[in-house]
């Protein structure tokens, strides 16, 4: 396999402690006196509680308590008039079907599972919906604004353009469903001293919830997260099946574990909202585009509004005079949706990057060609230079590797027995951001550095990232630096989301170091030492056991003069059987254009994952429900497909790997969710070049192949 | 705690004798669908019979037939040189099931009695007749996708999901049954029932019954074979559609041929109008066609599933190129 390895190309630091089970994930904390809480749920889609009798549960083996509305103990924040609607427990309100109204705490998790099934819940139903494209039908149902309005030039342009189209795209609900069950451990003792083991991708934003819910000092809580096995966005809030661990360990005054099951994972912790989304383009005969038009519709819960960036990237990814767009939400009877990878920019990638293919054959034109002529040279949305764009140059190195000059502008034209073989190009963009974070760095005088951090790592090799930035700065052997982060005692970082950790905490890494070089340069002149001395020879020289630093980073005036953008390109061929409408993905190369590859080896595998998840996406995930009753129907891994090996070919990966001017020190963009925004584009343009069959909604399962 | 009894024997008498004490106890073997319907509150016995050390693991010929134990695994059944060479059908739908783990625990009688993976059926906040006779059954107007369209009834549109079943089903097989007083043998095909009245029953397996072994008659179809799953993704997915085709060519005309489809009805579905339609034919594409025109008489789709009716004969058409450019 050919690959572009880059120099440092080190092992994930973390890998050894992964993969032989050393690392320690949040349920696996043995805490003294350890209880176990299972979640009863409304069997009811919508309501009110009018009794619940918890008598037989509470009176089963081994149960401690049953936490409900009808004893929960005091949350400050949820006494008082505003806030969520939801709270839990704190209303006997149901908004959907599964959400969370009791949990039972016993002395074994078996035994709190079958008290749970004793607890008997009567309600008075009310009517409901949670069918998304039934609500946007009906004109009485409640359309919420999602994001302002956006109009540059003239409105609906594409409608009076020499050649033009408009195409309504679906996407179904998807659940994130990482390996990992969420859950918490709890465990409140006296005095309001609260210690949390959590699945987040935020210790300090889960200390904050935990803190503003039950109104205690933020310093009182400690929330552990050093391991956490897949969040993909659900685990970028505190959800309120958490806040019920901590409200039950409260109420008992012992530690409370909650690990839910594969089919709450589907009720409590949010999804990938569905989402309907019309595109208008119009172009002139040569294939210049003269209109976009976006308009996107997502689903949203009827107490909690979601919104996502689902028609960003119309604004800007292409040179047009003419563009406007719409979002709005349309709440149903179901949880909250939350982002999932990529978020609302992949759901949006794949309507607009679909109809741009659609265009460039309504064009008769080759798609790249089309992208190309399209390409602009400044994002004409903020009116700005791109801080750096290499978005041609990856087109040519993907072209090149999956063999473009082979597919054939016609669609069905290579066929070979029942198989029809297509290609299809799409591009992914996400916002290059850099927050605000503080690492502490200790400098030791046998050899090693120790940096901190509150940031977490859901799985991009966070650790390994911020290793690298100071190996190349100090020097330092890798095997003697050591991250740590996941503990909302360290100097406090922003959750991890949006693909901006490597930005944000490297840049602080990179003060970090910088601080720590110049205060040993210092030393060392103070104490007439060569400037070839060591770190480690200063300090001795100076009798310090170690320096220290700890620095807040953030960027400067740069975003205001530059547009940034990380940049993705997805080539992929597929294999589609004309009587039995399998499609299977044969070929992929992914090109990365997100400024200097911090990690390649983790960088790698963010690329990696997000064709797996984009295969998921374009080919086999959707969260059925049955709205009859507004429950879902496949929540089990049998029935929710994500892929497995047999459906991911040899994935090529391929960094442009030039650094970004502007941005932060290191040169680097965030590349978490570029890897999977556009790609089921990609594959659905591939379906129709390989068999002229348009499909606009997602999943492409075999059934629509065959319609 | 919903507690059972968990006991563990090593013979087929002391299997059959526990058996007969309750008629709420079940026998366990692989358990990977019996655990999981445990666990969502589907079914839940008194008492648990172990019966994985009862020796009824062999993989045999005697005579013209092949002897299956019911205790053998999917992954031994699979990869036996004997099943490879002699009825490579059989090997190939076992492959086509399940994940590498679970082939490697689930065994041939558990695999016959497996239950259906409609999602009513697994959720007890649903109606469904098949686990709670008398509630109504969702999928009929709900999500019925992966759903029958042969031989359902009002009651139920359950499919069954094995696929080695519709193997054993094409290659004529007998599966043999015994109770405390002895043995009787029954065709494979008439092992599992179609839906009818009594939704609840999947097979015709009496209380008191175990099943032994299964019986495959020696046949001249290992080579002209295919076995054709259409699934939502490569592996580790229930059929959307299968099947099972194998035949025999003689002076260019097919002189036997077996054919059974999966994931189309409450039972593997034989399809001897097919298989009568191409005895002595060519085998022809267009022989192929107006045979999987035959095998779908009587097909009905209840909505989403409807796409089974163009799928299905397809599918057929498909695993009989396959079978036959297999040479």
């Amino acid at each position: 396999m050919e690959k572009r390895m880059l120099k440092e190309d080190t092992d994930r630091v973390d890998g050894i402690l992964k993969v032989t089970g050393q690392a320690k994930y949040f349920a696996e904390y043995e805490l003294p006196g350890l209880t176990y809480g299972v979640l009863v749920t409304s069997t009811i889609t919508k309501g009110k509680i009018t009794g619940l009798d918890t008598k037989a549960a509470e009176n089963a083996p081994g149960v401690i308590a049953v936490v409900s509305h009808l004893n929960k103990p005091s949350a400050t924040a949820y006494e008082q008039e505003g806030g969520p609607q939801m709270k839990i427990f704190y209303t006997d309100k149901i908004f959907y079907n599964g959400q969370p109204i009791a949990i039972v705490v016993a002395n074994t998790f078996e035994r709190a599972t079958y008290a749970a099934s004793l607890v008997k819940a009567t309600y008075a139903k009310e009517e409901f919906n949670t069918d998304f494209a039934k609500a946007l039908k009906d004109p009485k149902a409640k359309k919420l604004q999602g994001q302002a309005d956006y109009k540059r030039g003239i409105e609906n342009a594409y409608k009076t353009a020499e050649v033009k189209l408009e195409e309504r795209y679906f996407l179904p609900i998807e659940t994130h469903n990482p390996m990992e069950l969420h859950g918490i451990i709890a465990d409140w003792r006296p005095n309001n001293q609260v210690t949390v083991y959590a699945k987040t991708q935020g210790v300090k934003s889960t200390q904050g919830t935990i803190a503003n819910v039950f109104k205690i000092p933020v310093e009182n809580i400690q929330v552990n997260s050093e391991f956490v096995g897949g969040g993909f966005g659900m685990a970028l809030r505190t959800w309120p099946l958490e806040i019920a661990t901590v409200m039950a360990s409260k109420h008992i005054g012992k530690p409370v574990k909650v690990v839910i099951t594969r089919a709450q994972m589907f009720t409590m912790v949010g999804n990938r909202p569905a989402a309907i989304q019309t595109i208008g383009l119009g172009a002139d005969k040569d294939g210049k585009l003269t209109g976009i038009t976006h308009r996107a519709y997502g689903e949203t819960s009827t107490y909690e509004n979601f919104t996502e960036g689902v028609v960003n990237m119309a604004k800007f990814m292409y040179q047009c005079d003419n563009v406007n767009t719409s979002y709005a939400i349309v709440p149903v009877d179901l949880g909250v949706p939350i982002w999932m990878r990529g978020p609302g920019e992949a759901t949006g990638a794949f309507a607009l990057e679909s109809a741009i293919d659609e265009m460039a054959h309504a064009l008769d034109m080759d798609p790249l060609d089309f992208r190309i002529k399209n390409d602009p040279e400044a994002d004409q949305q903020k009116n700005k230079p791109f801080s750096s764009k290499n978005i041609k140059e990856a087109y040519k190195i993907g072209a090149e590797k999956i063999g473009w000059n082979n597919r054939k502008n016609k669609p069905g034209s290579l066929v070979e027995g029942p198989w029809q073989t297509g290609y299809g190009v799409s591009v992914g963009v996400f916002n290059a951001n850099r927050g605000k974070a503080s690492v502490k760095g200790v400098l030791k005088a046998d050899g090693s550095l120790l940096l901190q951090s509150a940031t977490s790592d859901i799985g991009p090799g966070t650790g390994t990232g911020m290793t690298l930035i100071a190996n190349k700065l100090m020097k330092i052997p890798v095997n003697k630096i050591t991250f740590e982060l996941g503990d909302s005692f360290l100097p406090p970082a922003p959750s991890q989301g949006g693909s901006a950790t490597l930005s944000t905490v490297g840049s602080a890494v990179n003060d970090v170091c910088v601080a720590l070089k110049s205060a040993i340069a210092e030393l060392a002149a103070n104490s007439n030492m060569d400037t070839t001395a060591s770190f480690v020879e200063v300090l001795k020289k100076n009798n310090l056991p170690a320096i220290e630093v700890t620095k807040e980073s953030q960027g400067g005036k740069e975003k205001d003069n530059y547009s940034m953008y990380s940049f993705s390109i997805h080539f992929v061929q597929v294999k589609v059987h004309a009587l039995t409408g399998v499609v299977k993905v044969s070929k992929i190369v992914s090109v990365g254009d997100s400024g200097t590859i911090v990690s390649p080896k983790t960088a790698r595998s963010q690329m990696l994952g997000g064709a797996v998840g984009g295969i998921g996406m374009a080919l086999t995930e959707e969260s059925v429900i049955d709205h009859r009753y507004g429950r879902y129907i496949n929540n089990n891994f049998a029935d929710y497909h994500v892929p497995v090996n047999a459906d991911v070919p040899e994935v090529d990966v391929n960094f442009i790997n030039k650094p970004d001017p502007y941005i932060n020190p290191m040169g680097a963009k965030g590349m978490g969710e570029i890897a999977l925004i556009g790609f089921s584009a990609a594959v659905a343009n591939a379906v129709f070049n390989a068999t002229g069959k348009r499909i606009r909604t997602l999943p492409i399962t075999p059934d629509k192949v065959l319609a | 705690m919903i507690n059972f009894q968990y006991l563990r024997t090593t013979s087929a008498k002391s299997a059959i004798a526990l058996l007969l004490k309750d008629k709420n106890a079940k026998f366990l073997a692989g358990g990977t669908n019996l655990i999981d319907l445990m666990k969502r509150g589907v079914t839940a016995p008194d008492k648990l019979i172990d019966i994985n050390h009862v020796p009824l693991k062999q993989i045999e010929q005697i005579g013209n037939k092949i002897h299956i134990g019911a205790l053998a695994t999917n992954t031994a059944v699979a990869d036996h040189a004997l099943i490879k060479e002699k009825l490579p059908l059989l090997s190939w739908a076992l492959q086509a099931g399940a994940s590498a783990q679970l082939r490697n625990v689930a065994t041939v009688g558990g695999n016959m009695m497996q239950r259906t993976r409609c999602g009513y059926f697994y959720d007890t906040e649903m109606p469904c007749n098949k686990r709670q006779p008398g509630t109504g059954c969702g999928a009929m107007e709900g999500f019925n996708r992966m759903h029958a369209i042969f031989g359902t009834s009002e009651k139920c549109i359950a499919v069954h999901p094995s696929d080695m079943c519709v193997a054993l089903t094409a290659l004529d097989a007998e599966v043999v049954l015994a109770n405390s007083k002895g043995e009787r043998k029954m065709a494979f095909k008439d092992f599992h029932r179609l839906v009818g009245d009594t939704p609840q029953l999947d097979n015709n397996l009496k209380a008191d019954e175990m099943i032994i072994r299964v019986e495959i008659p020696v046949n001249h179809l290992a080579k002209n074979y295919h076995y054709l799953k259409v699934r939502d993704r490569a592996s580790y997915a229930f059929a959307l559609v299968s099947v099972a085709a194998a035949f025999e060519i003689n002076n260019n005309k097919i002189t036997d041929i077996r054919l059974a489809m999966g994931g189309v009805a409450h039972k593997p579905w034989r399809l001897t109008a097919s298989e009568n339609f191409l005895k002595g034919k060519e085998a022809t594409l267009s022989n192929f066609e107006q045979a999987a025109e035959l095998a779908m008489t009587g097909a009905k789709g209840f909505g989403e599933n409807n796409f089974k009716l163009k799928l299905a004969p397809n599918t057929i058409i498909e695993a009989l190129n396959l079978a036959k450019s297999k040479a």
